[in-house]
């Protein structure tokens, strides 16, 4: 081979720099995130209402879906008013109905987002509840 | 082997665009509700084409401006950066020679010259803001309110561009740290994206007339209504004072009509 | 073929080096206004476009340019400029990579750029720019590519590429008719409704792009071992002599439609960019610069003696570069926004950190077309120039 003296550490620093991610977190132990939702408005609720407008599967695996679907239906429909599967209506706000109940933005949004390490910029524009603000 | 390298990459390629297209048009969410649907508040204000005089007859003091902007300003999260560079407005006032360009003449009635104009986004009929946006982020609603998506704006500013008004405000910088008291209601807008007046979109489709009309509702220096409607307050006003319009010529078609007076103080 | 860019001498890795650091400080100025915003730049309320959209401006004429050579060597066969063609469809890569990546400097959220593709609005024509553009950067990447490929070779291009050359020249046409009407179809901007701000930005474009070339062939024969040809060279320097009066005739029509018309939006932003407005007249000194520069050089063009002088040629190019470039890439932007829709004035002056951008990104174009440049000369010096048809 040509050039062996330089291809060869080449190589090994290309691939100590492509497995980077794995081997600086290895070892490390990752909590699986908790999201809290014992905020004031929700113990408020009756036990039996205490539920989220859907169910909370889909809103584990689809609420950024639904976030955005509601911000084009609102903003560029009109349409302010979510009809849930089960008949009940809501405001379509991000601000002011899903912050509502969860006011916990720290415990509720921040925890799976940086687990995930996803960075939804909604609160570059949507102020926080005041409740987090230190 | 039958496959020669240029081969092999070209193949590669194509199934990797091919992959990434047929990722993107299934975009919709598994499980996504069937059953859940959208509709307008029951009390939503409705309209063909939503419209505005400002009857600068009723403004007469300082305050009769002030209250007016700062109900908009304060309710929009509106920041004050101090540096008309960065100068972020949606309601303002400038003088007749401004707002009516061309319009004024060296022996114009001191009253008028010297008067503040009170000045908004048109919502013109065939605004060119909406033309020229490459994304619609800025559109035109049914009910004639040119809006804006913040989230779709690209910051091209081309809007700007297209707009004869200059009602169009820029973020050329995070508007946080220069609100003073956030309204928790609303949001504000985040740096990179056009902003101006929505004649108050969020209000009216609650069923409440805009910040600034509600403002002045005593005078009602500034009377709201569908201009497609012959019943409504503003068509009975257009039809008894005679009213202007800025730059009519430029064929945008503006929605909001002054009636300048002036004539109160010759006497 | 691209290995022949690797291989150079010392001189040529010095200039890599020098653009690359150049693009460097461009780059961490860049970074400073995505964390900030555009605020960072002079671009305000009023005048809301400023260095950047007008070097985009500028270099979408550089790149249209190209088709002056396309459409002598392909449609009248001008053999002369057979050696040269090459080198016109790289300055059009290098020029049209600018302009998008001057787009992409000037907005202010450019994460979203795919929002252009995402939803598309046929109505805009920032729209259609996008699609010209990138067309025009394919199809002179494609043309050029291939044809240099097959000359390497010593084998004639293969006949598929014909097409694609032809649809090179509407294109052309095209990427500047489109950006004209960018403003010229805006209401309440005087300076940019005009119907003839597309031929206007066709002529200053066939002055500004082929001088260019002009240095540029002028610089190729000085550092390597071919010669692009004086005949190709002289039907150049005509080309733009002929583009730069038209330019200048045209800049005349709109002085005389606006003074003898009397209108004063039409003359405001006139006497702003020509006398002053108002009291404020920062551009007055290099609008006149550029007048006197641009007429000087038409003088020394028309004069054969003094144009078949290539000393005095390369001057009279670089002048009608800096004229154009003062015209449209300075006053043409700026002057539109001034007065602003209140009749007031508003004064423009780029940051240094807006200026550093923008100089990064003239060091990418430069980067690039030094890249193919090395690319196509070298080729030239392994076949002496010669084409096979």
């Amino acid at each position: 081979m040509y050039n062996s003296g330089k291809i060869i550490p080449g190589i090994i620093i290309f691939l100590a720099i492509v497995t980077f991610p794995f081997w600086s977190n290895a070892g490390k132990t990752n909590v699986k995130p908790e999201p809290k939702i014992d905020t004031p408005a929700i113990q408020q609720m009756p036990e039996g209402e205490r539920k989220c407008i859907e169910s909370k599967e889909f809103m584990k695996a689809g609420h950024m879906q639904m976030l955005n679907d509601w911000r084009d239906s609102v903003i560029r429909g009109g349409d302010r008013v979510f009809v849930s599967s089960t008949g009940k209506h809501y405001n379509m706000s991000l601000q002011n109905e899903c912050l509502r109940c969860h006011s916990n933005k720290k415990d509720f949004c921040d925890k799976c987002h940086k687990y995930l390490a996803v960075k939804p910029y909604c609160w570059d524009c949507h102020i926080e509840p005041k409740e987090n603000k230190s | 082997m039958s496959m020669d390298r240029r081969d092999f990459l070209k193949i590669a390629g194509i199934t990797g665009l091919l992959g990434a297209g047929t990722a993107a048009l299934s975009g919709r969410m598994p499980g996504a509700l069937e059953a859940a649907s959208t509709s307008p508040n029951s009390n939503a204000l409705k309209a063909k084409q939503w419209a505005m005089v400002i009857d600068m007859r009723k403004f007469k003091t300082p305050d009769d401006y002030k209250k007016v902007i700062h109900a908009c300003h304060s309710i929009h999260n509106i920041p004050d950066f101090g540096n008309p560079k960065d100068e972020i407005k949606w309601i303002w006032t400038d003088t007749f020679e401004h707002t009516f360009v061309g319009q004024e003449h060296e022996h114009i009635s001191e009253a008028v010259k010297e008067k503040p104009f009170v000045l908004l986004c048109n919502h013109c009929e065939k605004p060119a803001c909406v033309r020229v946006c490459p994304t619609k982020a800025t559109f035109k609603r049914k009910d004639g309110i040119v809006m804006m998506d913040y989230h779709r704006c690209i910051g091209c500013r081309f809007c700007m561009a297209a707009c004869p008004f200059g009602a169009r405000s820029f973020n050329y910088r995070d508007p946080r740290p220069f609100i003073k008291d956030n309204n928790l209601k609303y949001p504000t807008r985040m740096k990179g994206v056009v902003e101006k007046c929505t004649f108050c979109v969020e209000r009216l489709d609650e069923g409440l007339m805009p910040a600034c009309v509600e403002a002045c509702k005593d005078t009602k220096a500034l009377v709201f209504g569908d201009l497609g409607d012959p019943a409504s307050e503003v068509r009975k006003v257009l039809r008894e004072n005679f009213t202007i319009r800025r730059k009519p010529e430029l064929g945008t078609s503006p929605s909001v009509y002054y009636i300048v007076g002036g004539g109160e103080n010759a006497g | 073929m691209l290995d022949k860019a690797l291989d150079g001498s010392k001189r040529y890795w010095t200039w890599i080096l020098f653009l690359l650091a150049v693009i460097g400080i461009g780059m961490a100025n860049y970074l400073k206004q995505f964390e900030y915003g555009l605020g960072v730049t002079g671009m305000s309320r009023d005048i809301s476009w400023g260095v950047y959209i007008a070097q985009f401006t500028y270099l979408v004429g550089v790149a249209a340019s190209a088709v002056m050579l396309i459409i002598p060597k392909y449609l009248h066969d001008y053999k002369t400029f057979g050696k040269i063609v090459i080198l016109g469809e790289f300055l059009a890569i290098s020029a049209v990579t600018m302009c998008l990546l001057f787009i992409v400097a000037d907005l202010g959220q450019p994460m979203r750029l795919m929002n252009v593709v995402l939803y598309p609005t046929p109505g805009s024509i920032l729209f259609w720019d996008m699609i010209v553009l990138n067309g025009y950067l394919f199809i002179n990447l494609l043309v050029g590519w291939t044809t240099l490929a097959a000359e390497r070779k010593q084998v004639p291009p293969p006949a598929w590429i014909k097409p694609f050359i032809y649809l090179s020249i509407p294109w052309a046409v095209s990427i500047h008719t489109v950006t004209a009407f960018l403003y010229a179809g805006l209401p309440g901007r005087h300076l940019w409704l005009t119907a003839i701000m597309a031929p206007r930005f066709l002529s200053s474009a066939f002055a500004s792009g082929p001088a260019l070339l002009i240095l540029l062939c002028l610089l190729v024969r000085k550092l390597s071992k071919f010669d692009p040809g004086k005949e190709a060279i002289q039907t150049l320097a005509k080309i733009v002599t002929y583009a730069m009066i038209i330019n200048i005739f045209f800049l005349a029509m709109e002085f005389f439609t606006a003074f003898y018309s009397n209108i004063p939006g039409h003359m405001a932003p006139l006497q702003y960019l020509f006398f002053g407005f108002h009291g404020h007249g920062n551009l007055v000194p290099f609008m006149w610069a550029s007048i006197i520069i641009g007429v000087t050089s038409v003088g020394l063009l028309i004069n054969p003696a003094t144009r078949q002088n290539e000393k005095i040629l390369a001057f009279a190019a670089a002048g009608i570069f800096i004229a154009t470039w003062i015209d449209k890439g300075i006053g043409l932007v700026i002057g539109g926004f001034i007065p602003n829709p209140f009749e007031k004035v508003t004064e423009y002056s780029a940051t240094g950190t807006e200026i550093s951008i923008a100089l990064g990104i003239w060091a990418i174009g430069a980067l690039v077309l030094t890249v193919l440049y090395k690319i196509a000369i070298s080729v030239k010096e392994e076949t002496g120039g010669e084409e096979v048809h």
